[in-house]
């Protein structure tokens, strides 16, 4: 990436090894995290394919039945602690909040490393448990199953665990700080870009949750390697409590993974319909009200688990109110279309089909959320559609959306446009045909987990796993053409998209210290539209 | 493509209530789903970029459109809240007639008995059109009673009792699965449900088996017997722990001065765990039976408590 103009910036400042092991430039700092989130997200990726293959015919044939429980072990664990939660805020955030608010990097730059250490380490530990045999608990480690009777490296997995939930803590903890104390002149809240209302919302559930998990993997720990009786029944201890605590994180955290991701949906719908965001402070205040209801409603994985009938009530209650906010920002983003100037570009389909996919998801939310309902359907595969659609059909959609936005400014290199389009199309095909037979498999009873199943469910499972090598074709593309582009792709002017956020005002990539002069805000945010400063030139505009 | 379905069949008084949620639950799915799909095809193409440049209005937003799109989905919300609340109303209360059946758990089986003393294992025997409560728990880890054709499930958890009730409402076989992720062979933690006319299921349950059936009270009382339970719990109350007759269903004052209705979960605690709640008026002299008692033997002993009524003797 030698720039013959000369021109210095961060990615060729320096290209020893060191400079990237030791930098603290939070632009570096988010592509050590690019490299790191997607070799796990391939790895993740890897035993789901293991997964598929298994449940393409009825019987356990493909793996053993103790294999087979290790892959979706693994597959979620790699999948949530090591690619969705640090998914947008460590990469996109990482790179983009300082840039967004003017300023020249996070309030804790040393601190930004030390988060992606501690990310390293703790999938360090995790892959040791993996090569040297494994998990089989679930990525959720019910008590008294993880404590007391699996044979397999649960400790090793729940010291992973519980470091990079540090990195978490500290990424949070950054994020806050940042916002707080280092907005550019003129840059209100009120002017804030709403991923950087997002991120702030997200920070407060890593900052406040992400100890509670620390707390419930360190007790697993302690119960399973000291025996001391906090979860087992047989040693005094009480298995529901490990439930409540593991979802008080657990369920925030599904907001950690969805919130960035409505961040990314609000820049791209409005740099590309060229339209003022419909309702920011709604949307602001939403991402606000998601992160305070998404602490109230863990109970509602635990409806036929035991817990009071009571507790059931108000935990189904309180999970209705959270779908309001989500429905706000959904409706907002359409009614950002409306009369605008709407451009086809990649970064937009992807925002459109997360918008699709979202929606579902959302709405199977409620499903859940209604107590007699839910009955039927915890724990079966209508539960793993849903949180898929949420979790790779909301959050994965809107990350790649991201890159895809963004990727000039980080590399400075535009991608084969074509190819993006192309990718987003099957990426939406394939997801569907992945997941939505698994809404008629949950209904018809088909429990998640399971090795082996009866035969009436093999057609919707061949279906399944037919879209899913759609779907890993889908993921390959990008990954082909990123790549190819840091070489071959054109090089990317400093506004590509002609966008109006601050990281646009700079160049591609941007200098280490990310503007020349200290930017002054005078105007709201997505200052789009034909008085705002960012009025589409005529050049700009598609034939 | 044998036995290929896209919906499951409805076999218990429950499920139409569930199945009625549900379908409205995809209307109002389709709709809004439809709703924003075709508003997002319509402004892409109605708005699409032409040559020329923007003549986009600078709209910010209206108070009264969030007011709308806030109230309506919250309304909804609560439509389907009450709704759901409602049927798990229903399947929290057993009707007092229902037919007893105990379950326990175990990596990887699922263990019942019927109250007249037939045994069965990963099958489960029922009249249609009387309502059967499952007293479960679990010897090992969390398992879950599942049966998809009744709508209905429960976790089995160790330590603890948990129940769950159903009335089927046509003969037949159904799938029986363990819905908690329990270990290597919990794929392998089936069964099936086989729903009997009142007359076939009578005839089944007298059936001869190994071992004969003897109810489930009779059972109790021997291990009442073999453990000397009454030694001290006399029936005419001069023992030193209180007579036991009558005291299921009954609210005891504890020496702490609460109060607790004494039902199973109670008597499995008092059973295993003497001196975490010792009624008012007794010492805590009564030894645990923890590890000396099977989850079965447990329930059965307890069955034999239900049996005594108050005023009858008793050994």
């Amino acid at each position: 990436m030698s720039e013959p103009d000369g021109r210095r910036h961060y990615l060729n400042v320096d290209y020893g090894v060191r400079s990237w092991l030791l930098t603290t430039d939070h632009k570096r700092i988010a592509i050590l995290y690019l490299c790191s989130i997607t070799a796990m997200f391939i790895l993740g990726g890897l035993f789901a394919v293991g997964i598929r293959l298994e449940l393409l015919t009825p019987q356990g044939d493909f793996v053993q039945a103790d294999t087979y429980n290790k892959l979706f072990t693994m597959h979620g664990v790699v999948m949530v602690f090591f690619f969705l939660i640090p998914s947008i805020p460590a990469v996109l955030g990482n790179f983009l909040v300082p840039m967004m608010i003017g300023a020249r990097d996070l309030a804790f730059p040393r601190i930004n490393l030390l988060s992606w250490y501690l990310y390293v380490l703790g999938a360090l530990f995790t892959l040791f448990a993996m090569i040297t045999g494994g998990v089989d608990t679930g990525w959720t480690f019910y008590t008294p199953y993880s404590t007391a009777s699996s044979a397999t490296n649960v400790m090793p997995t729940a010291i992973g665990i519980f470091i990079t939930g540090f990195s978490s803590i500290l990424t949070g903890l950054n994020f806050i700080a940042t916002i707080h104390t280092m907005r550019a002149p003129g840059l209100t809240w009120f002017r804030l870009p709403l991923f950087v209302w997002a991120h702030y919302a997200t920070s407060l559930i890593m900052v406040l949750g992400t100890p509670v998990i620390a707390i419930t993997v360190a007790l697993v720990g302690l119960e399973r390697g000291l025996h001391i009786g906090i979860f087992d029944p047989a040693l005094g201890g009480d298995p529901i409590l490990f439930q409540h605590l593991f979802w008080f994180y657990s369920h925030p955290a599904v907001y950690i993974m969805i919130l960035p991701g409505m961040g990314v949906i609000s820049e791209v719908v409005t740099c590309f319909a060229r339209r003022r965001i419909y309702g920011y402070g709604f949307i602001a205040a939403s991402s606000l009200m998601i992160a305070l209801l998404g602490f109230l409603v863990w109970g509602h994985h635990m409806f036929v688990s035991g817990q009071s009938q009571y507790a059931a009530l108000v935990f189904s209650f309180l999970s209705f109110f959270v779908a309001i906010p989500s429905a706000v920002k959904v409706f907002n983003w359409t009614a950002t279309l409306y009369r605008g100037s709407i451009a086809w570009d990649s970064p937009m389909l992807y925002a459109l089909g997360f918008m699709g996919l979202f929606t579902i998801g959302g709405l199977t939310g409620l499903f859940l959320a209604a107590l007699g309902l839910d009955v039927h359907v915890h724990d079966t595969y209508f539960v793993v559609a849903h949180f898929h659609y949420i979790m790779v059909g909301g959050t994965i959609m809107a990350y790649l959306g991201g890159v895809h936005f963004w990727w000039p400014k980080i590399t400075g290199r535009m991608y084969p446009e074509a190819l993006a389009k192309v990718s987003g199309f099957v990426i939406f095909l394939g997801f569907n045909l992945t997941f939505f037979p698994q809404f008629i498999l949950g209904y018809l009873g088909m429990p998640r987990r399971y090795h082996s199943y009866p035969d009436e469910f093999q057609v919707l499972n061949v279906f399944s796993t037919a879209g899913a090598s759609i779907l890993g074709v889908g993921y390959l593309l990008p990954l082909c053409y990123f790549l190819w582009s840091l070489r071959y792709g054109a090089k990317a002017p400093a506004n590509p998209w002609n966008a109006a956020g601050l990281e646009w005002q700079t160049l591609s990539p941007p200098p280490t210290e990310n503007f020349e002069t200290t930017p002054v805000v005078t105007t709201d945010a997505y200052d789009y539209g034909p008085d705002g400063a960012r009025a589409t030139p005529p050049e700009a505009a598609v034939a | 493509m044998i036995g290929f379905r896209l919906f499951p069949e409805q076999a218990s008084t429950i499920a139409p209530q569930v199945d009625a949620l549900l379908f409205f639950l995809i209307g109002l799915s389709l709709f809004f789903s439809l709703l924003i799909a075709g508003l997002i095809v319509v402004f892409m193409v109605r708005y699409r970029r032409r040559p020329g440049g923007d003549h986009v209005p600078d709209i910010h937003g209206s108070l009264a459109l969030e007011g709308l799109w806030t109230a309506i989905p919250f309304v909804l919300a609560m439509t389907v809240f009450f709704w759901g609340a409602s049927i798990f109303a229903t399947m929290q209360r057993p009707p007092d007639n229902a037919l007893e059946v105990h379950v326990v758990g175990k990596q990887w089986m699922w263990k019942l008995q019927h109250m007249e003393g037939r045994r069965e294992i990963n099958e489960l025997h029922v009249p249609v059109g009387r309502a059967v409560k499952l007293l479960m728990t679990s010897e090992d880890v969390i398992h879950s009673f599942y049966v998809p054709e009744f709508r209905v499930k429960q976790d089995a958890v160790p330590g603890r009792y948990s129940s769950i009730w159903f009335e089927a409402t046509k003969p037949g076989t159904y799938h029986l699965f363990c819905a908690e992720y329990c270990g290597t062979l919990h794929s392998g933690m089936i069964g099936r449900i086989v729903a009997m006319e009142p007359a076939a299921f009578e005839a089944w349950l007298g059936g001869r088996q190994a071992g004969a059936n003897v109810p489930i009270e009779v059972d109790g009382e021997g291990i009442f017997r073999a453990q000397g339970c009454g030694t001290c719990h006399r029936a005419d109350g001069s023992g030193q722990g209180p007579a036991l007759q009558g005291v299921f269903g009954k609210t005891v004052t504890l020496a702490s001065g609460q109060t607790l209705v004494a039902d199973e979960g109670y008597l499995r605690e008092s059973i295993l765990d003497p001196n975490a709640q010792i009624v008012a008026g007794y010492t805590s002299v009564m030894p645990t039976f923890q590890g000396l008692l099977s989850e079965e033997d447990v329930m059965r002993l307890i069955a034999y408590v239900k049996s005594l009524k108050a005023g009858e003797g008793g050994s």
